[in-house]
Parts: structure tokens; C-alpha cells; sequence
């Protein structure tokens, strides 16, 4: 198997609040990961380090053996300049909770927009594309519609569209469905679920633990900034060994 | 436990047959009143306006189109077309500068805005025509170095350059502020999610950033311009004749006729005001793309489509 994801010692801190503490895990290929954990407890941090969007104070992330947002360079770590930042992040899809589609631009622009501009991808052939994701979220009807006119389950799907669009090697998802009513979480759940059955590597950041318990193949369980423990979802979700995963699960389920 | 009263008035219930009948609304008589005595004051008002000879509607019509009031008309708007491109484009940089994350850029514009709005602009554009006591050459070259290019100021600095200087220093301080509030208003969520997809960082404020600014900047800018096109008349004061200043001159070189000269002035400024204001309508319009369910119709669609209503009706 091969590690899609490695994060090795991450650290950061907020002023005097370490968010992440010597952070290490891996992410196989074609797998999906969960991250769970109570609120504040590091997980949205340690997704957004993993496209940079959040610098890590030391420590490294690497995407297929590629060091993300850092280069060696006479025995230390550099960061990268932007535009090598921007590069790399194009081949990471990253999920918003809040969507964050452009509300000025159509669906169909919204979904076009990052293979034209950061791939250089002929126009005509990423509308294509495009149409094709959008039906598979079963949004084909909605092209020439804008974000505000969808349902927030219905944005949420554009948002997995577009990032599909740049046809990444890494899907990450920060609590894709928090920001739903609960009755659109599962239309949401079930494009997530066609993803994995499809192979595709994601790490999702969640809170729906019967998702996770169904779908995913490798549960993280993390608080405080560390790792408490990982493994597969029937050891960690079903029975945990320590008391503090226990306490967390018998809340949320 | 209190007991309710028992013996209520029998409730009669209204016959079967009113019940296919329309409710009646409540009616009311005072809006009416008040709308009819708001309606006679105004009345009276235009009325004063119209018969009073202070007006002198003769000489009010012969001065609205002379070639002197025009021409005064046509500086006034090259003026504010002017100061006001010069005035956003500095605005623009000088909000960038202050939303950078270098501090030198950040305090010089912020320093930028405070003189400059600190400065009436009639102190400013004294200043500026009286620049030449101070600057006598202006020259263009290395920065403390050698010079390629020297001018006499006095050439370079006419009047009206002197005035559109004066105004765009001045406007771009007010509409560094204006744009500033624009972008600041966008969610951080949009630049996160441009980052995520990797555009570049230019594309990311073009595409993404500004066009959202723009609908909050247009309201607050087009009360900046309008500002602007009544500000260009303090210019006057440098004795160039934009439509006040010709007003002005004209009513000291034809005594008694101040009135109607000063109501030529301010006919053309509703005028001017009025279409920058139809402008400002439209493009609210078009930068709403997204920001509204649907968009409503203009006034010129709703009056069509009542016409075409009308029209079914007969």
C-alpha cells in the first residue's frame, strides 16, 4: 500500500495554545480517512495544513512523497514561494463546511473556474467536464443557476464538484455536513460514499461517526492536539481502548 | 380555580351564503387627508416658485443655454471625469497598499488618507496654484539623483491641471477608504476557497474579490462622485470658470440677475446628478449577479409590462 498522505511531527500553536502537537499519521491510496474529535481539538488545523492553507510552526506534510508547502534546503524546511503553493494545492481538493462557492459567478462558471485559470485547461473542455461532475452530484438541471438560489445540500455538492473539477490525487473535507439541516446531510453522505467506492483518497473531517463507522477505512481520533489513538473503525469506534475516545462517543452517537 | 364566565352572548354564526363573498378591507380615511394636505403645501410651493418675478423665468430661459453656461457645463464635467477616474484608480492602489501585509506600504497609505482628508480641499487647491513660490522646476529622473526631464512648474501647473490634481489628491483619499470597505467586506472564506483551487494570486482579486467589492463599493462611490461634481465649483476660486464660476462672473457683470443665474447652476447640477444616479441604478443591477434570488424589474420593465397588461385587458 502506499502512503497518500504523511504528516510527520506537526506543530503549531496559536500564540501560547499549541492547536497541534507532534502530529504524525498516514492516509493510504485509494482509502478514506476519518478525523474525529471534540470541538477546538485540532482537526480542521490539521486538514488545512495539509494543502497549506494553515503553516505549520515545524514539523511536514507529504502528498504522494511531494512535500507540500516546504522545500529542503540546507538542512532545513523552506517555505515555498506562492505560486509553487498555488501549483501544488491544484492537484488537493479541499470541501468547505461552508461551501464557500463564488456567489457571483453560475454554477456551471463556479465549477469551470479552477481548471481555466490554474490549469490552463481549454475552456470549452472544462464546461464539458464540468457538466459531466455536476451531473454526477445530480445537479445537471442547475448549471446556469447561482449559489444562492440552491439549498445548502444542494451548494455543498457544486462545492465537491469543483473540487473534483481539478481532478486531484487527494479529496479532504472539513465537516462537509455541519452546516446542513438534517435532512440534506444524506444527500451530501451519499455523493461522499460513490467517492469512496470509486477509490478515490480522502480524509473527512466529520462528526457523523455512523458515517464514518460505514464508510471510512481508517478512523483518527484526536483531542487537545494529539492523537489519542487511530485504526480501523471497528476497533476505535466500537471499542475503544482508552477512556477519553469512550467519553467522546458516548456523546456524539 | 376562577371560573370562567358561563354566560356568553350566543355566538350567532354569519349565514351560509356570505361565505362566497370577498372580505370588505379596512378603509382609511386619513391617508387620504394626509396625502391631500401634503399635496396643496407643495402646491403652494411651486406655485411661489413659478409666480414670484424674483425668479425671472425670462432670464432663467435665456442664460440655461447660453454658449458661456455650456462651456462652463463641459469643464465642469471634464473636471469631474477626470479627478474621478485619477481619484479611483489612486484609490484603488492606495487600498491595496493599506490590505497589504507590509507594514511600510500599509502606514504610507494610511498616512496617505489622513493628510489628505485632513486638508480642505480649498486650502489644497490654493496650495497647488501657488505652488511655483515653492517648487520653482519639477524634474523627472533618479530618485536624489541625476535629472532627465526638468519643467518650469509654471508650465506644466495650468489651472486646470492644477485642478484635477487638487481634486484626484483629495478624491483618492475618500475612495481609498470606499474601495477598502468594499473588499473588507467579501467573506475570507472566498479568498480561502480561490487559494484551495489554486488560482493565482491576481486572478483571486480580479475574478474573485472585486467583483463582489463592487457591489458594496458602487452605492458608497456614487455619493463620493456626486460629492465631487459639486465639489468641482470650489475650483472657481482658481479662477477657472467651470459652471459656477460662470454663473458667478456672469451675475457680477449683470446686476440683478444673481436668481435666475444661480438657478441656472443648480438646474444643471440636478441635472448631472439625476444621470449619475440612473447610472448608479444599472450598475447596482448588474453587480447584484448572485446576490439576490432574482433580480427585480427596472422601473422602465415594470411600466412595459403594465402597458402590456393593460393592452391584454382591452
Amino acid at each position: 500500500m502506499t502512503a497518500a498522505v504523511s504528516v510527520r511531527g506537526a506543530i503549531k500553536s496559536y500564540g501560547h495554545n499549541r492547536v497541534l502537537d507532534n502530529i504524525d499519521f498516514t492516509a493510504e491510496s485509494g482509502r478514506v480517512t476519518a478525523v474525529i474529535g471534540p470541538s477546538g481539538s485540532g482537526k480542521s488545523t490539521l486538514l488545512r495544513a495539509i494543502n497549506h492553507l494553515e503553516a505549520l510552526d515545524s514539523g511536514f506534510v507529504s502528498v504522494y512523497g511531494e512535500l507540500i508547502g516546504v522545500r529542503v534546503h540546507r538542512g532545513r524546511l523552506k517555505e515555498l514561494s506562492e505560486r509553487a503553493i498555488l501549483r501544488q494545492r491544484s492537484r488537493i481538493g479541499f470541501v468547505f463546511q461552508s461551501f464557500n462557492l463564488f456567489p457571483h459567478l453560475s454554477i456551471l462558471e463556479n465549477v469551470v473556474e479552477a481548471p481555466v485559470a490554474a490549469r490552463q485547461v481549454p475552456r470549452l473542455e472544462a464546461e464539458t467536464r464540468a457538466r459531466e461532475l455536476l451531473a454526477k452530484v445530480g445537479l445537471a438541471d442547475k448549471v446556469d443557476a447561482y449559489p444562492r438560489q440552491l439549498s445548502g445540500g444542494q451548494q455543498q455538492r457544486v462545492a465537491i464538484a469543483r473540487a473534483l473539477a481539478l481532478q486531484p490525487r487527494l479529496l479532504l473535507f472539513d465537516e462537509p455536513t455541519s452546516a446542513l439541516d438534517p435532512e440534506l446531510v444524506g444527500e451530501v453522505l451519499a455523493v461522499l460514499r460513490d467517492l469512496a467506492t470509486a477509490g478515490t483518497t480522502m480524509i473527512v473531517v466529520t462528526h457523523e461517526i455512523g458515517f464514518a463507522r460505514e464508510v471510512a477505512d481508517h478512523v483518527v481520533f484526536l483531542d487537545a492536539g494529539r492523537i489519542v489513538e487511530q485504526g480501523p473503525p471497528a476497533e476505535v469506534l466500537v471499542n475503544p481502548t482508552h477512556d477519553r475516545t469512550r467519553e467522546f462517543l458516548s456523546k456524539v452517537v | 380555580m376562577t371560573s370562567l364566565p358561563t354566560a356568553r352572548a350566543p355566538v350567532t354564526e354569519p349565514p351560509d351564503d356570505l361565505l362566497s363573498q370577498k372580505v370588505v378591507p379596512l378603509r382609511h380615511p386619513w391617508r387620504w387627508v394626509a396625502g391631500a394636505a401634503v399635496l396643496v403645501v407643495l402646491a403652494q410651493a411651486a406655485h411661489a416658485l413659478i409666480t414670484n418675478p424674483v425668479f425671472q423665468w425670462d432670464a432663467f430661459g435665456y442664460w440655461f443655454f447660453r454658449p458661456v453656461v455650456i462651456e462652463g457645463l463641459l469643464l465642469t464635467l471634464q473636471l469631474t471625469a477626470l479627478s474621478a477616474v485619477f481619484g479611483l484608480l489612486g484609490g484603488i492602489v492606495l487600498a491595496l497598499m493599506r490590505l497589504s501585509r507590509n507594514p511600510v506600504l500599509r502606514a504610507v497609505s494610511w498616512g496617505y488618507t489622513w493628510i489628505f482628508r485632513s486638508i480642505p480641499l480649498i486650502v489644497l487647491l490654493l496650495f497647488l496654484a501657488n505652488v511655483t513660490a515653492l517648487y520653482s522646476t519639477l524634474s523627472l529622473g533618479i530618485p536624489f539623483g541625476p535629472s532627465f526631464v526638468e519643467f518650469s512648474a509654471n508650465d506644466l501647473l495650468s489651472f486646470f491641471v492644477v485642478a484635477v490634481l487638487g481634486l484626484s489628491l483629495n478624491e483618492a483619499a475618500y475612495a481609498a477608504e470606499v474601495v477598502r470597505s468594499g473588499i473588507i467586506s467579501v467573506d475570507q472564506g472566498q479568498l480561502e476557497a480561490a487559494a484551495a483551487l489554486g488560482l493565482p494570486k491576481g486572478r483571486q482579486y480580479r475574478r474573485i474579490i472585486l467583483p463582489q467589492a463592487t457591489r458594496a463599493i458602487i452605492p458608497a462611490y456614487a455619493n463620493q462622485l456626486i460629492g465631487l461634481l459639486k465639489g468641482t465649483s470650489v475650483v472657481y476660486i482658481t479662477s477657472l470658470l467651470e459652471l459656477f464660476g460662470v454663473v458667478q462672473t456672469q451675475a457680477s457683470t449683470n446686476s440683478g440677475q444673481i436668481i435666475p443665474l444661480l438657478m441656472v447652476g443648480t438646474v444643471w447640477y440636478v441635472i448631472l446628478t439625476s444621470a449619475l444616479s440612473v447610472v448608479q441604478y444599472y450598475l447596482e443591477r448588474r453587480f447584484s449577479r448572485g446576490a439576490l434570488r432574482t433580480v427585480p424589474a427596472t422601473p422602465l420593465q415594470r411600466f412595459r409590462a403594465r402597458l402590456r397588461s393593460a393592452g391584454v385587458a382591452r
